[in-house]
């Protein structure tokens, strides 16, 4: 086959109007059938649906084709698709050619059709002399390890690992804090149901503690990962929790004795903890954590303990982990409002989070569930509630954090209504964005209890002197400007990325949007894929979301990554370094330039050779640019298939 | 005559030719959210891509030159963020020689520009796509662009 001639079919795509209304596809589709070899060419509506493709397998066994070219969208999207339709028809798929004539012709000259069409002419001039020298090649696979990752002990990782564990394969479930349950565990109630939100996620807590598939690593941080999908070593940092978590029985003993105290972070800093102490009552696993920065190495504690497991001297443990595949459930943080002081926070003692309004409401929390203000601990009769804050604001972050926080406004407002049916509560909204199941029914019921939605975004911010706050907006459906007082001001505070998402991006390579949230394979059809083969991502760590969203995106990850898991082996693409050992002659500058350990020197004096592991390659081609004797090649990137590229971006004359 | 298009360029206009390099991870998903986000730019730039700008071998950028190359662009992921740990890194050291090469060819260097494009930053790539046709407009044809090339 490969020293047959090439025969090669160019398919033309209009993608509706998409490009059919900014660039002459049927001029492209003629101009590519004056160029050599090409033997049949088609302009298509949409090539990518089951029509467009049976046009091309047609094409295929009518002309007897054995190269394809698309020029449709991009290849980041479409390749498989379109590898898969030529392979089913016999064509190798990596005889097929994709050029991008949307994304870099109909859609970037909208006004310049001659200019976009002339362009595109050129494309798939440069994608038929590449697709001419391209070489039929084999896809590999590697076997896939059937222990499993999750990191990141929220909601959505909790989902995943229970669906790992259901299923019947090893978790490691790693979270930074000392206990599972992330975010959801602080809440008070959760919208649109007003469920209590630790009643419903405590037994899901036990559930991943009794399950015996799950190893829930707590107090642990992913430092670094290597390998590749179905094989990756990860490192896990087991930080100190100064005991012994097998002998510690969670009596909190400890934490009476204590003579400690500092903020607690689980009340957002309302409230204190001891230095050794319980995350909370409900934690998974139920052991206590001493916090060393604030001990004064008193020894109460160890006296207190009757199982005598206080250790002063534990050292931070690095573990080093196989597994298969890694789910990122990394979560988020709430916007922080303190840097710019937004709204008066940090200055005024009476502009409040709302996640510091979520631990006041909660029976739980710092104030045994009485929501005081600050500043004289005084119940509040009237409260303001301001949304995005941090959020749809070209200062802070342009992006809406998905109604979660137009969602717990009206939530809160209405808890605290029913609660104390004295009280008046006003939520100053941009928009109300109430869009989930069940959650307009619950802006309703905000509304028929007596709070009231002034549209507008306010302004100003002004203390009086017995500490309320005057709030000066306009009323946008009103026209005019109203200013309100209030005692206790909630600041609807939006998502934003954390250091997790941070520290995961850089460790696993994976990008981050705009947003700075980590970036799915595809926002619609991939959401919970990553572009590091064997990698997931559920939960905030893609974007803001509300529970639910966060449940259904952890069983997503699980589900997908199961597949690897189920069929034991994950396909390796083909095109990775190959040796040509009759050029090679043994520099070793290869090895330093992999990233991936791909090369190793092997044998002495006469033996002396290069060995290359395809598995570990990931089709950089790096090395292929520093070998100084050509010897190495990219499959699919081969020198002399980029230079024809290069060469017909250019006509000479008389052609 | 000449037709003011809303790219602000004349279709009489002299048009550069540009041979652009993009990595798969970032730059060429770069130039594909400049085509989602409709960032409108000149039709100068032939985009071919590579894996990662590691793979930049200065063989492709030296032949688009000798082609007939007005200029040449290579971008990659942002220094940090590369998709292969650190291949963007070995193509600024090559970036560096082949300014120098570039010298030596008898052309101005500023037709050669590494530019980082992730594949977020659609609005940038147009930026950086609109502003190097620019610059290569300032400086012309290329003097080796051999005769009738178009």
């Amino acid at each position: 086959m490969e020293n047959e001639e090439p025969r090669i079919g160019v398919f033309v795509c209009e993608c509706g109007v998409n490009i059919g209304g900014y660039v002459d596809t049927q001029a492209v589709a003629d101009y590519a059938l004056t160029l050599p070899n090409v033997v049949y060419t088609k302009v298509n509506k949409f090539t990518c649906a089951d029509s467009g493709q049976a046009e091309i397998q047609i094409g295929i066994k009518e002309h007897n084709l054995n190269r394809v070219i698309v020029a449709a969208c991009t290849p980041r999207t479409h390749e498989p698709t379109f590898r898969a339709c030529c392979k089913e028809a016999g064509v190798n798929p990596y005889q097929f050619e994709f050029v991008n004539i949307r994304d870099q012709c109909s859609w970037i000259h909208m006004w310049d059709r001659e200019g976009a069409t002339a362009k595109a002419k050129d494309l798939v001039r440069m994608g038929i002399a590449r697709s001419m020298l391209l070489e039929p090649l084999e896809e590999s696979s590697v076997p896939v390890d059937q222990n499993v990752m999750v990191i990141g002990a929220g909601v959505a990782g909790m989902q995943a690992a229970i669906d790992f564990g259901d299923m019947g394969y090893n978790v490691y479930l790693v979270e930074k804090e000392p206990s599972i349950g992330g975010r959801m565990a602080r809440f008070d109630k959760v919208f649109p149901t007003n469920d209590c939100s630790i009643c419903i996620l405590g037994p899901k807590m036990v559930e991943v503690g009794r399950n015996k598939n799950i190893n829930i690593m707590a107090y642990s941080e992913v430092t670094d990962v290597e390998g590749f999908v179905g094989n990756f070593e990860v490192t896990v940092l087991h930080k100190p929790r100064y005991l012994d978590t097998d002998i510690c029985t969670g009596c909190a003993a400890c934490q009476e004795v204590c003579p400690v105290e500092v903020p607690s972070e689980f009340n957002e800093n309302f409230g204190t903890r001891k230095a050794i102490y319980i995350p909370f009552p409900q934690a998974v696993p139920l052991r206590a954590v001493l916090d060393m920065e604030n001990c004064i190495s008193c020894k109460a504690c160890e006296k207190a303990c009757e199982a005598g497991a206080i250790r002063y001297d534990q050292e931070p443990i690095y573990e080093k982990l196989k597994v298969g595949v890694i789910t990122v459930a990394v979560g988020m943080d709430a916007f922080d409002p303190l840097p710019h002081n937004n709204y008066g926070y940090g200055i005024y003692d009476n502009v409040i989070t709302t996640m510091e309004f979520e631990r006041l409401l909660n029976a739980a929390g710092p104030t045994g569930g009485h929501v005081v203000r600050p500043s004289d601990a005084v119940e509040p009769i009237t409260v303001g509630f301001i949304n995005c804050v941090g959020s749809r604001d070209v200062n802070e972050n342009i992006y809406c954090s998905g109604g979660v926080c137009c969602m717990f406004s009206i939530k809160n407002a209405q808890l605290l209504k029913e609660k104390r049916p004295e009280t008046n509560h006003f939520v100053f909204y941009m928009d109300i964005r109430a869009t989930m199941r069940g959650f307009e029914e619950a802006y309703n019921r905000a509304r028929d209890l007596g709070v009231k939605f002034i549209r507008g975004k306010p302004v100003e911010i002004t203390e009086k002197e017995n500490g309320n706050l005057i709030v000066r907006t306009e009323d946008t459906l009103k026209g005019e400007i109203v200013n309100v007082e209030v005692d206790l001001l909630v600041l609807g505070t939006g998502l934003v990325p954390n250091q997790g998402v941070r520290d995961m991006g850089s460790i696993l390579k994976l990008p981050r949007s705009t947003d700075n949230f980590l970036t799915e394979l595809h926002p619609k059809l991939a959401p919970v894929d990553t572009t590091t083969d064997g990698v997931f991502v559920a939960g905030c760590a893609a974007g803001p979301r509300d529970v639910a969203y966060s449940t259904a995106h952890g069983s997503a990850a699980a589900g997908r990554a199961t597949r690897l898991l189920s069929v034991g082996s994950a396909p390796i693409m083909g095109i990775t370094a190959r040796i040509n050992e009759d050029a090679c002659v043994v520099c070793g500058i290869c090895v330093d330039k992999c990233p991936y350990g791909v090369f190793e020197i092997i044998g002495t004096n006469g033996d002396r050779h290069v060995n290359v592991v395809e598995a570990l390659c990931k089709g950089c081609g790096t090395c292929v640019t520093a070998c100084p004797t050509g010897a190495l090649e990219q499959s699919h990137f081969k020198s002399d298939q980029v230079l024809a590229q290069v060469k017909n971006v250019f006509l000479y004359g008389g052609e | 005559m000449a037709e003011t298009t809303a790219t602000g360029t004349t279709s009489e206009e002299w048009q550069p030719k540009i041979v652009m390099f993009c990595c798969n991870w970032c730059s060429y998903g770069g130039a594909d959210s400049a085509g989602m986000g409709r960032f409108q730019q000149p039709p100068t730039v032939r985009v071919i891509r590579v894996m990662c700008s590691g793979r930049m071998d200065p063989v492709f950028i030296l032949n688009a030159f000798l082609e007939g190359a007005d200029g040449v662009l290579f971008s990659g992921c942002h220094i940090g963020d590369c998709h292969y740990v650190n291949g963007n890194y070995k193509a600024t050291i090559k970036y560096k020689f082949l300014k120098a090469m570039v010298n030596e060819l008898g052309i101005e260097d500023e037709r050669l520009k590494l530019d980082w494009i992730s594949a977020s930053e659609g609005e940038r790539y147009a930026q950086v796509v609109t502003e190097f046709t620019e610059q290569i407009k300032k400086a012309g044809p290329s003097p080796l662009k051999p005769e009738g090339v178009v």
